[in-house]
């Protein structure tokens, strides 16, 4: 019964994401736009499809709470208090890549990305090749988040300012930018958006502030949150990375 | 797509999470997981949450942004346009209306950000609201996308406002208050959630289709940076007023010396 409760809660916090996106766009259609739907759209579909994005992030959510967080977070603690380094870069990336990969806006992303870049014939049409340049390019993601929450978790340790290297991310992606082809900038930017949402921000906030409140001296508030920072940042300068040593695209 | 092939591929994208938790669980720390059971249970609700998630995401979410991009910008909806006169900027209002309605309604509701907004109080001592810190968010948010429909609009460059914005939120930084800088950082984060990255994507690819001159790649994505980076602005902005505010204010409550 407690998971039936639990359940219902959750159904009401992602109807309450949900709701307001519904109510503008059916304000805007009824007063504002006022025509029918298309032939190719059935509102029953809409409502359908809308009913399985609530129950879908519901049951996901959910799932996350009992499974996953509880592991992921006392795995987290225990490799904090065990202090060594060598383990806890090596976990920090690997938490900061395996949760990126499940993260369903990069997967919904992804998907976009390389059928409009199909599309627009900077890679080959058909399923096969869009489904790599999806896959390679959560990859790439992933291996980004990996590598910001390793840097964070090293922050932490020697409690080196969060801003400084914030500003210093700032200065790659500019100088990147110059460098990499037209049609990767707005993907790449993108990229920075979308890793830090369902499963990454819980999880390596427990990371976060577990070390930090292992460590004397630092503030679980100050130096925990900042690995989230970083997560949106080295995505960017990755993907811009990978723009330009697979060369091809655009230019 | 069946959901039998959604399931399966949802299955590989979940492998290695589980794959580094289990890994490391049971190599590394060899301990046996508390719970077996229930967290098998957990595992199974993720992947056929997941799975359902995505399909609605493709019946559901994208049609709906993309429909929104279409109509706004229809020949039809637009104001009509004098004989040989060409397409204004201005001509396409309700889609920043839109775009703004969107950004700010979303994230003054979005769960997340009350929590977080709640624990900036806490931690300021008072000088910020949590109310403020979310009205702060979402007008960022919503700023935020609005600029992004209004640059595919005027096609210009992402990087000049990306580049731009990212010089005000290093000025920013140097001044504001230090304890602010992480939240203010994670705000960015928050307000882009799983409903609403796909519903923001979409309109903008939708916007860059169907805007004549236009095209997808080169103008299409960017949305979603431009509504992490404003909120991080107004976070900061905020916490520089409320403090300035705090300032002046003690100033004018102790007697002059």
């Amino acid at each position: 019964m407690d998971l039936l409760a639990a359940l219902l809660r959750q159904a009401g916090d992602s109807l309450r994401d949900l709701a307001p996106v519904v109510l503008v766009i059916a304000f805007f259609q009824l007063v504002v736009i006022r025509q029918p739907l298309p032939d190719s759209m059935a509102l029953f579909d809409l409502a359908i499809g809308l009913l399985l994005v609530v129950l879908g992030l519901t049951l996901f959510i959910q799932g996350l709470q009992l499974g996953l967080f509880p592991v992921g977070e006392n795995l987290a603690r225990e490799f904090a208090r065990k202090g060594s380094v060598g383990w806890l870069m090596l976990f920090a990336f690997a938490l900061g890549f395996g949760t990126t990969v499940a993260e369903p806006a990069l997967i919904a992303i992804a998907g976009k990305a390389a059928s409009i870049m199909a599309d627009a014939g900077q890679i080959a049409d058909l399923d096969g090749a869009q489904a790599r340049f999806a896959w390679e390019l959560r990859l790439v993601v992933a291996a980004s988040v990996g590598s910001a929450v390793m840097l964070g978790v090293l922050r932490i340790l020697k409690g080196w300012p969060l801003h400084l290297m914030i500003i210093g991310g700032y200065l790659i992606v500019l100088l990147l930018t110059l460098q990499a082809p037209d049609a990767i900038v707005g993907i790449a930017y993108d990229a920075g958006g979308v890793t830090t949402s369902t499963i990454t921000v819980p999880l390596v906030t427990a990371l976060g502030v577990g070390l930090a409140t292992a460590i004397q001296g630092r503030n679980p508030m100050l130096d925990g949150f900042g690995l989230i920072a970083f997560a949106s940042v080295m995505p960017i300068i990755f993907v811009l990375l990978f723009g330009i040593i697979s060369g091809g695209v655009g230019g | 797509m069946t959901l039998l092939t959604v399931l399966f591929s949802t299955l590989l994208d979940l492998l290695p999470i589980v794959a580094i938790i289990f890994g490391f669980q049971y190599l590394v720390i060899r301990r046996p997981i508390k719970q077996l059971k229930q967290v098998l249970s957990g595992l199974a609700l993720v992947l056929v949450g997941l799975a359902l998630f995505l399909v609605g995401l493709e019946t559901a979410l994208f049609p709906m942004g993309t429909l929104m991009a279409e109509q706004l910008t229809s020949e039809d909806f637009l104001p009509t346009l004098a004989q040989g006169a060409e397409r204004r900027w201005h001509d396409y209002y309700w889609v920043y209306l839109f775009a703004f309605t969107i950004g700010a309604s979303t994230t003054i509701a979005e769960p997340a950000l009350i929590a977080v907004s709640l624990k900036a109080g806490e931690i300021s001592g008072g000088t910020i609201d949590p109310l403020m810190l979310r009205i702060a968010v979402a007008l960022g948010m919503a700023f935020g996308i609005t600029l992004g429909t209004l640059r595919i609009v005027l096609g210009l460059p992402l990087q000049w406002f990306v580049l731009a914005a990212y010089v005000l939120v290093i000025i920013q930084t140097l001044r504001s208050p230090r304890s602010i800088i992480p939240l203010a950082f994670d705000s960015g984060g928050v307000t882009t959630s799983t409903i609403t990255v796909p519903i923001i994507a979409a309109l903008g690819l939708g916007l860059a289709t169907t805007i004549p001159g236009r095209d997808p790649i080169m103008d299409g994505f960017g949305m979603i940076a431009l509504a992490c980076l404003f909120p991080i602005i107004s976070v900061m902005g905020y916490a520089q007023i409320a403090e300035w505010r705090e300032r002046s204010s003690s100033r004018r409550e102790s007697p002059p010396s």
